[in-house]
């Protein structure tokens, strides 16, 4: 469809305010949380209803446009990277809450919703959301469904797909299907909507979601705790994992991430080569008693110093340091690459070692935060300019290879989306990727939604994978697959 | 699509001779007896059976120990068992990880038992016993539990699966956080056999809680029944269970609380203040929850848990009018309510479920039948799925199974 025909269509959808086409206007669309990346879409709907989310997918599917929706476009990893030629479908005006029903533990949202919308909802009543990554007071309901988000509070609540219990979804072809019970368990049939959270995008858009709520916890207790190595400090993590008790949160901040940290935001850190970050909630009487022994791990591995949160106010101030890492680089370094490896906590010395000898072979400084609990690690490369960001790309794809070699994953919670989908071939072989597609070929059999991300080689969906069989024209050296 | 060329020596051939033969009644599936039943002892046999299988246009029906083969419409056609006691290893645990690798065939009760050698539990008790991982995964079983640690796909982190060419492929991994690729390890969960083979799955694991005590209340009706799971399930003394009781006389709430010592007698007296209003209170040591004993037909009311009371008068004065009795069992405060069903011909039980399936199309959830003679099930249809994700569902098996290899006809819709 022509250009200009197909603004006049959308319009006609959407009105003129929900669509924009003026190419100034359309750039501030060119990438979402990762800058590294940058694409010009062609146009940019704004729509305000599942209705109109629908007639603008149908439209894409019957013009063979590709389509790539996005909430607040805080995501680490191009997921919500724009296609050329194609539409960028923006949810952040659909951002009612439809439904609070606590007695179902329950809250019904729209995906443009924010994160932090939906405990505030709820915490008059003595409920939470629990899945909380660092973006919470920006990201929406909808990004966080499409990577599947984690945050510090995971590692006990589990992730937004724990808490995703039905979802609206548009189709790449405009059907409109609900998948999961929603209020109810247990529903018959495939597991679809656990296959389409974490998806990033390539499935299908959410129009409306249903979370769980998680009532709240009747004691929370935070410390703090220094050590002089990041050896030590997880030597104090594995005590507490080992010792039987779920922490909601473990932490862990390295020497130079302190550094950063305190002169952003002066959370007043002991000073020290580690820092972890531990918090326990749950009923008093259990939180108490855990969290005594919590401390005595910690001074048992060797910590010259615990505090402990005397209040909400310096749990708060314990919290905004390690909320704040990201974005406190910008004290120590102009610019900054951060991984999302994940390895077994076990292998954590291990894989520091590594990554600090990789840090003095490239000659560039690695700042290091992770969800120690969960080995949800967090380097960040730091570099100077453009000069130093192909080394720097390069540092992190040897810190991915090396959580990899360690039984662990590219990714814990920011997605492959485009900046990590080369990585892929590491970690799965081509069967497992070519059997993941099916799943996408299922949904999406021409193609056009989210196109190009998380798989390094789009497969066409009418190829059936499987045993080699040699087509007989390439047999004969007259063709190629592909 | 008829059997060609399938004989007992193939697949003698790949699994070796003394691990297949002929089928008997009792391998039926659901009254369809198949030709073979054989045993793989590795991914890769796996592999060469069911290359063997849908080359040969045979139907192949994966069984654990078979403890929920109960499960499901009768298959369209079932020739080669595939049977999956030989794969019993632990891959791999690794405690301070608190992960685990394990092959399919892995009996569930054993594997506790193993790992509570380390102070670990795989947080899944569904009732069945020897049932095995890939079992209980593919049939997506659960028990009380579920409240505190949610359901196997809340739990699996990692699969490792045989398509019906021999694709071998996994997803997920070893670690408990993990995002990258599709999650095809929940889309397998509850698939019964219709997409592929489990071949090895992967779990995180918890800590078990040191301490345990029930609570139990004696209610008077459904209102006392509901409002008393209600008033635990929204309190702070995190329950690990909220079972239902409700049989002929004895009709009970019971509150499983796990703890620390230190923790375990706050969380009790709280339980025990809650649930004064609605009737006797005693306490047990230890987990003493109901359990249900199987029945000739049982039916699973998957509900929104608040419409608890609703669901225990709905099911009780249904069956009261058609002269059936009823005794029920279920995960309160999850919304899940079983009810074993005698008496009454089937006329009547079919009757009864389209009752009941018409008040959950209107208010939200699902009626199951989970265990009935073959007659009920072709007359009640087993899993009453009414959502508009059917054709989807439908296109996924296509591009997983494309010739109709897998459990044909076992789950929702005939798929």
């Amino acid at each position: 469809m022509e250009r200009s025909r197909l603004i006049r269509t959308m319009e006609s959808i959407l009105g003129p305010e929900g669509v924009i086409h003026e190419r100034e206007q359309l750039r501030t669309y060119e990438c979402d949380g990762l800058m590294n990346y940058r694409v010009i879409p062609d146009l940019v709907v704004l729509p305000e209803s599942a209705e109109q989310v629908q007639k603008v997918v149908r439209v894409c599917h019957e013009e063979g446009i590709p389509f790539v929706a996005r909430g607040s476009g805080t995501g680490l990893s191009g997921g919500a990277l724009p296609v050329e030629k194609g539409i960028l479908i923006v949810l952040s005006r659909m951002r009612r809450i439809l439904e609070v029903d606590l007695e179902n533990e329950r809250v019904v949202v729209e995906p443009g919703v924010i994160n932090l919308w939906v405990t505030q909802a709820v915490s008059d009543e003595g409920y939470f959301y629990a899945p909380d990554p660092s973006s919470q007071l920006v990201s929406s309901i909808g990004g966080n469904c499409s990577e599947n988000s984690g945050g510090v509070h995971c590692l006990k609540y589990g992730f937004t797909t724990n808490h995703i219990t039905g979802a609206e979804v548009v189709l790449p072809d405009g059907e409109m299907v609900h998948l999961g019970g929603g209020k109810a368990p247990d529903e018959p049939g495939y597991d679809l909507l656990g296959a389409f959270v974490g998806s990033e995008g390539t499935l299908g858009i959410a129009t409306k979601i249903t979370l769980r709520v998680v009532r709240q916890p009747e004691a929370i207790r935070t410390l703090i705790a220094a050590f002089e190595d990041t050896e030590k400090a997880g030597g104090a993590v594995s005590g507490i994992i080992g010792s039987g008790c779920v922490p909601a949160g473990i932490e862990m901040m390295d020497s130079l991430c302190l550094e950063a940290v305190e002169a952003a935001v002066h959370p007043n850190y002991p000073e020290c080569g580690a820092l972890l970050l531990v918090e326990l909630d749950g009923p008093e009487a259990e939180v108490e008693s855990q969290f005594e022994q919590v401390k005595r791990i910690c001074e048992e591995n060797g910590s010259s110093e615990i505090r402990v949160a005397r209040d909400d106010e310096e749990r708060a101030l314990f919290w905004k340091g390690r909320k704040a890492a990201f974005a406190a680089m910008g004290r120590i370094s102009n610019d900054y690459y951060v991984q999302d490896g994940v390895i077994p906590r076990t292998e954590l010395p291990e894989v520091l070692k590594k990554i600090s000898d990789l840090s003095s072979e490239y000659g560039l400084r690695v700042a290091n935060v992770f969800h120690a609990g969960d080995g949800n690690l967090h380097p960040l490369v730091l570099y100077d300019g453009e000069e130093q960001a192909g080394r720097a790309e390069e540092l992190a794809g040897e810190i991915i290879r090396v959580c990899l070699e360690h039984g662990g994953s590219l990714s814990g919670e920011h997605g492959i989306g485009e900046d990590k989908k080369k990585y892929m071939p590491e970690m799965f072989t081509a069967e497992d990727l070519d059997v993941m597609q099916l799943l996408r070929c299922a949904f999406d059999p021409h193609h056009l939604c989210n196109p190009g991300k998380v798989f390094p080689t789009p497969r066409l969906c009418g190829e059936r994978p499987g045993p080699f069989r040699m087509h007989p024209l390439q047999e004969a050296g007259l063709a190629e697959m592909f | 699509m008829q059997t060609r060329d399938l004989s007992l020596e193939q697949l003698q051939n790949v699994v070796g001779g003394e691990h297949a033969r002929e089928a008997t009644r009792q391998d039926a599936v659901d009254g369809v007896v198949p030709s073979f039943v054989a045993r793989p002892g590795s991914v890769e046999e796996i592999s060469e059976l069911m290359r063997l299988a849908s080359g040969a246009g045979a139907a192949v029906v994966p069984r654990g120990a078979g403890t929920k083969m109960h499960l499901g419409n009768p298959p369209h056609r079932a020739e080669v068992i595939v049977d999956m006691t030989r794969m019993d290893r632990v891959l791999e645990h690794a405690a301070a990880d608190q992960v685990l690798r394990v092959q399919a065939g892995v009996k569930l009760d054993e594997l506790q038992e193993e790992l509570a050698a380390s102070n670990q539990m795989l947080a899944i008790d569904p009732p069945e016993r020897g049932a095995t991982i890939g079992g209980v995964v593919a049939a997506n079983a659960s028990g009380p539990l579920r409240l505190r640690y949610g359901t196997i796909r809340d739990l699996i982190i990692g699969i490792r699966v045989v398509l019906s060419d021999g694709t071998v492929a996994k997803a997920g991994g070893k670690v408990v956080k993990n995002v990258a690729g599709y999650d095809l390890s929940k889309l397998f969960t509850g698939s019964l056999g219709t997409l592929g083979v489990i071949a090895e799955a992967n779990f995180r694991l918890h800590p078990i809680p040191e301490v345990a005590r029930t609570v139990t209340v004696a209610v008077e009706d459904a209102g006392g029944a509901a409002g008393a799971a209600r008033a635990v399930a929204r309190s702070q003394i995190v329950p690990s269970a909220v079972e239902l009781l409700w049989d002929g006389d004895r009709r009970e709430i019971s509150v499983l609380l796990e703890s620390i010592p230190g923790g375990i007698g706050a969380k009790v007296e709280t339980a025990r203040f809650l649930l004064r209003p609605f009737g006797e209170v005693r306490e047990e040591e230890g987990r003493v929850l109901p359990e249900m004993e199987p029945a000739e037909v049982e039916l699973k009311v998957n509900a929104p848990p608040a419409e608890l009371s609703g669901v225990i008068e709905s099911v009780t004065g249904a069956a009261e009018r058609r002269g059936l009795e009823v005794s029920l069992r279920g995960h309160a405060a999850s919304g899940v309510t079983f009810a074993a069903v005698s008496g009454g011909g089937e006329e009547d039980i079919s009757d009864l479920i389209a009752e009941l399936r018409e008040i959950r199309s209107r208010r939200g959830g699902s009626v199951v039948l989970t265990r009935a003679p073959v007659g009920l099930k072709r007359r009640a249809e087993v899993w009453g799925y009414a959502g508009d994700a059917f054709e989807l569902m439908r296109r996924v098996k296509e591009k997983f199974d494309p010739p109709g290899t897998m459990s044909p006809g076992r789950f929702v819709g005939g798929i």
